[in-house]
């Protein structure tokens, strides 16, 4: 079981790293284009469009939360 | 053509950044524990390397249709490549210490020196850890974005390719100047890297969302792979800006 949760915490650390707000805000905008595939409602530059605007601004949350967190040590 | 350049650049740059380190490591085991052990230390964890890669290699191949491993290689990279675009900002804007080759050496050949002699199978067992876990730690993030890059890129050969090249060059230079490269612009690289990765993560991610739609196959990008372009651009673009705003310092900024 401990070898179980080590190999777990292993691959977690390697692809999730130190930001769990990155892999969970990417999945919830994925989720987000999956359900607006699924249902067929937009297109597919559509979709693709709002989800690349989606996951670069995942990327900018992630980026201002680490530099006000560094800034006051 | 894009596609096969960014692929060999991706690759190269990253085995190239990740060998630097695993050098570190192994030139200082070696230096102070001797180089049987250290070797052995090494092959054993290239041996595991190559276990790893035939294994997961195939098991992306053989049990995922195109789209979902679109979906589930471009998501891995994405996450993968947003974590060394994020750090690789914050140290170009100075919020993170930048990785210093040559105090990892002292510290590495500190810890070897201060190591007990502890021997099992008949090697050096400290050194023998070490470099295992140095090389197969640091040629574990090659493995994983030569996969990424050559399954979804349909362009093994051209990953291993630019992996190899990345190793080649490193480990010519480091053997030749029997020291770390300390003077290669990690973050640099490591900041293309975190581009590419998050360029091409973007591209097959949105890709494979197709898999959730009635045929279940590929979604378009408008403009089809001149898209890459476009977000490399983008991607690079918010990178620029970021470091620009948040090297200057709080009382410039307001």
């Amino acid at each position: 079981m401990r070898l179980l949760a080590g190999f777990a915490r292993f691959w977690w650390d390697f692809i999730v790293g130190d930001d769990w707000r990155i892999a969970a805000g990417v999945l919830l905008v994925l989720g987000v284009g999956a359900v607006l595939v699924s249902s067929a409602r937009a297109s597919d530059p559509l979709v693709a469009t709002l989800t690349a605007v989606g996951i670069m601004l995942v990327a900018i949350g992630s980026i201002v939360v680490a530099a006000l967190r560094a800034r006051r040590g | 053509m894009g596609n096969a350049v960014g692929v060999v650049a991706a690759t190269l740059l990253a085995s190239g950044v990740e060998f630097v380190e695993a050098l570190t490591i192994v030139l200082a085991m070696g230096t102070t524990r001797g180089w049987r052990s250290t070797w052995i230390g090494v092959g054993a964890a290239l041996a595991a390397l190559a276990v790893v890669t035939a294994i997961a290699g195939y098991a992306l191949q053989s049990w995922l249709p195109e789209a979902l491993l679109q979906l589930v290689v471009g998501t891995l990279l994405l996450i993968f490549g947003l974590q060394w675009l994020r750090k690789a900002i914050l140290r170009s804007a100075g919020l993170k210490a930048l990785h210093d080759e040559d105090e990892t050496f002292r510290s590495e050949v500190e810890a070897a020196r201060a190591a007990g002699d502890e021997r099992r199978l008949g090697l050096d067992w400290f050194a023998f850890v070490v470099s295992f876990k140095g090389v197969f730690l640091e040629g574990l993030e090659i493995v994983f974005i030569v996969l990424t890059f050559g399954l979804n890129g349909d362009s093994i050969p051209l990953a291993v390719l630019g992996a190899a090249l990345g190793g080649v060059i490193v480990l010519g230079a480091g053997f030749a100047l029997h020291k770390p490269l300390a003077r290669v612009p990690e973050n640099t690289i490591k900041f293309v890297v975190g581009l590419l990765l998050s360029t091409f993560g973007t591209f097959w991610a949105v890709e494979g969302l197709g898999w959730f739609g009635p045929g279940d196959t590929s979604l378009r990008w408008p403009g089809g792979d001149a898209a890459l372009l476009v977000l490399l651009a983008l991607w690079g673009l918010l990178a620029w800006a970021a470091v620009r705003v948040l090297s200057r310092r709080p009382q410039e900024a307001t």
